[in-house]
């Protein structure tokens, strides 16, 4: 299936912006995470289609993916 | 020395120098000034006349070691929203009142002719002196002028032209360290400046210090609230992006306000994102990080400079970005740095007045997206003081009464900041209960909804938003008391040992015994002392709401309305 996956923040730094991934059926949000190196520890916030997710939602055809660091501001 | 109150009256031009009474000695920063206004000023007053007082306070830990700790508040009813006012800011004028032992300063009456004057405090000592020079010049030339009378090591006060015009979207510019501009930007409180005819404050404290009871007890507190401080990850993200770090993931929540809250995502989001910001400062020399005050272990502040490398602005604040931005639509951060320089020149609120301009542009007045224009009827209607200027410069709900239109985002007359309260809705509750018209930073839900500090909440459901709102803004009351920069607020919500940390900071420049109970027991006495002041002004509950359209123009993506009843708002005030 295809996910788009957008990074934010550090973690852009050595990686990408913005990304098609085709993924396989039942990959969930903490694998992408995984597979791009990126330390749980340090994820503050994921949305997937501009809802809050957890690192067990499992991905849908045509999601689109954003994977924030600890922020803040205001 | 013992802190005293330092009183001008500008109707006879006279000073005093007082004890502290005792019902106020143990409040500091909007505490203070929300006291002093409740216990002097008439609620039912017109803001610009004299009855009306402005009190500038230091917080309580202010001109001490403590990080973060250069917080100043200013007071008054405001002219904006008519309701009782606190706005707070950062640069060096906090610990410059603090070091000159002024626990607030109260400026009272209005001269009687149509003379300028200026005002300096030293330590034991308040003058007035008439003002010709700087009358009609921006905060730049004004803090260049001053610093040449007196020293760059003194502090300044001081009030552009929209300050002197008496716009409510007036605000006033606190010099930081490095002579350039933070603002006490909300509610008009530059129009009351104005009113009293004082175009600048002169603070000169020399060699002058703060006592601390306990000097041990507070460099052992003071290391571990600053570690507690520098270590959180909030703080690291904010010292390379700043606060416009926000624009992605708010717009991708879908509360990024755009095109005068029309819709909730903006399609030029990247270009004005931190992370676009912080490149562009790196390429051309600026610094990502910069603090507003000295002991600012965050950092937050930039220097953006232009395409030739020279300095353009500081302080280039998400809120400001936003509204600039997404709110009219324009995609080019250095045309949005160009206005924000101008503004603070001008000395007038960039959430208010650019929030204004999304308004004007529903209406027609300009085009969307016509930074040019935008630009020109700053520089030429609203430094100037034309019609335009004036409507525009008297904020969103001005500009919205004139040219008769509905969509116009305001609380208690005060312009909406930067989250949609339909996709967001806990700061809906903030907006429509804040005791100071439409406010983000008096209940940050935001933290907690979208960002994920202090626990979570469903930005799209109802449930727990009220609770969230009230302890939210509880908690900012005694922190807005204290000096503290309300950064710490993610610190002290992630880790435990911060809040003890800063109580044992206050009790030990005091030496007194605080617990935390005390500190939300003043939190929510401060909100209430507030509340009194604005229902005996002739508020109601009924002004405790968000505007209709909120209610009936569903906002994309997520096609959410604003639904709380009035009775589920009213329920904010029951503790």
């Amino acid at each position: 299936m295809q996910v788009q996956v957008k990074l934010f923040a550090f973690f852009r730094e050595g990686r990408f912006i913005r990304e098609d991934k085709e993924l396989p059926t039942g990959t969930t949000a903490g694998q992408v995470v995984d597979d791009l190196n990126i330390d749980r520890e340090e994820v503050g916030v994921l949305m997937i289609n501009s809802r809050h997710c957890t690192f067990e939602t499992v991905l849908q055809e045509g999601d689109i993916y954003a994977i924030f660091p600890v922020i803040g501001g205001g | 020395m013992a802190d005293k109150i330092y009183r001008v009256n500008m109707t006879d031009l006279s000073t005093s120098i007082e004890d502290v009474p005792a019902d106020w000695a143990g409040h500091g920063g909007r505490g203070l000034t929300s006291n002093i206004v409740a216990a002097e000023v008439p609620p039912s007053c017109h803001p610009l006349g004299s009855k009306n007082k402005l009190i500038f306070a230091p917080g309580l830990l202010s001109g001490t070691a403590a990080s973060n700790s250069g917080r100043i508040s200013a007071g008054a009813k405001s002219p904006l929203t008519g309701t009782i006012k606190e706005s707070n800011s950062g640069g060096s004028s906090a610990q410059k009142l603090a070091k000159i032992g002024c626990k607030a300063l109260i400026i009272e009456g209005q001269p009687q002719d149509d003379c300028w004057y200026s005002l300096t405090l030293k330590p034991g000592e308040v003058t007035i002196s008439k003002e010709d020079d700087l009358v009609g010049k921006g905060n730049f030339a004004v803090v260049e002028s001053v610093e040449k009378r007196f020293s760059d090591k003194i502090g300044i006060i001081s009030i552009g032209q929209a300050g002197e015009m008496l716009m409510t979207g007036a605000n006033i510019s606190i010099k930081d360290p490095d002579s350039h501009l933070r603002s006490l930007g909300r509610g008009g409180l530059g129009a009351v400046m104005g009113s009293k005819k004082i175009k600048f404050i002169a603070l000169d404290a020399g060699d002058a210090k703060v006592a601390i009871a306990d000097v041990d007890a507070f460099r052992a507190a003071n290391k571990v609230f600053s570690k507690a401080l520098v270590s959180h990850p909030v703080s690291q993200a904010l010292a390379t992006y700043g606060t416009n770090v926000l624009v992605n993931i708010i717009n991708e929540s879908g509360g990024f306000p755009t095109k005068n809250f029309s819709t909730g995502q903006f399609e030029g989001h990247e270009q004005i994102s931190g992370e676009t910001m912080h490149d562009r400062i790196v390429e051309r020399g600026g610094k990502p990080k910069h603090g507003c005050h000295s002991g600012c272990v965050i950092q937050c502040s930039q220097i953006y400079n232009d395409l030739k490398g020279k300095y353009k602005t500081s302080g280039f604040e998400y809120e400001s970005i936003w509204a600039m931005g997404a709110g009219c639509t324009i995609d080019d951060l250095d045309q949005l740095a160009e206005m924000d320089h101008i503004m603070d020149d001008i000395g007038i609120d960039t959430i208010e007045t650019a929030v204004a301009f999304g308004v004007a542009m529903q209406a027609g007045v300009l085009e969307f997206a016509d930074a040019d224009e935008m630009i020109r009827i700053l520089k030429e209607e609203i430094a100037l003081g034309t019609a335009l200027g004036r409507i525009i410069g008297n904020g969103a709900g001005s500009v919205g009464r004139t040219y008769g239109m509905t969509q116009v985002p305001v609380v208690k007359n005060q312009a909406i900041p930067a989250y949609d309260p339909r996709a967001i809705k806990g700061i809906g509750i903030t907006y429509a209960t804040s005791t100071q018209g439409a406010d983000h930073t008096m209940g940050y839900t935001i933290a907690t909804e979208i960002l994920g500090a202090g626990g979570t909440a469903d930005p799209l459901a109802k449930e727990g938003q009220v609770e969230l709102s009230r302890n939210l803004q509880i908690a900012t009351a005694a922190i807005d008391s204290t000096g503290m920069c309300l950064f710490i607020a993610f610190a002290v919500l992630d880790d435990s040992t911060c809040l003890p940390a800063l109580i044992d900071m206050i009790n030990a420049r005091f030496g007194i015994n605080l617990t935390a109970d005390d500190v939300t027991n003043l939190g929510m006495s401060i909100l209430k002392t507030e509340h009194a002041f604005n229902l005996a002004a002739g508020f109601t509950n009924l002004d405790d709401r968000l505007p209709e359209f909120f209610a009936t123009n569903p906002v994309p993506p997520h096609n959410a309305v604003w639904d709380f009843t009035g009775d589920e708002i009213d329920a904010f005030w029951n503790f």
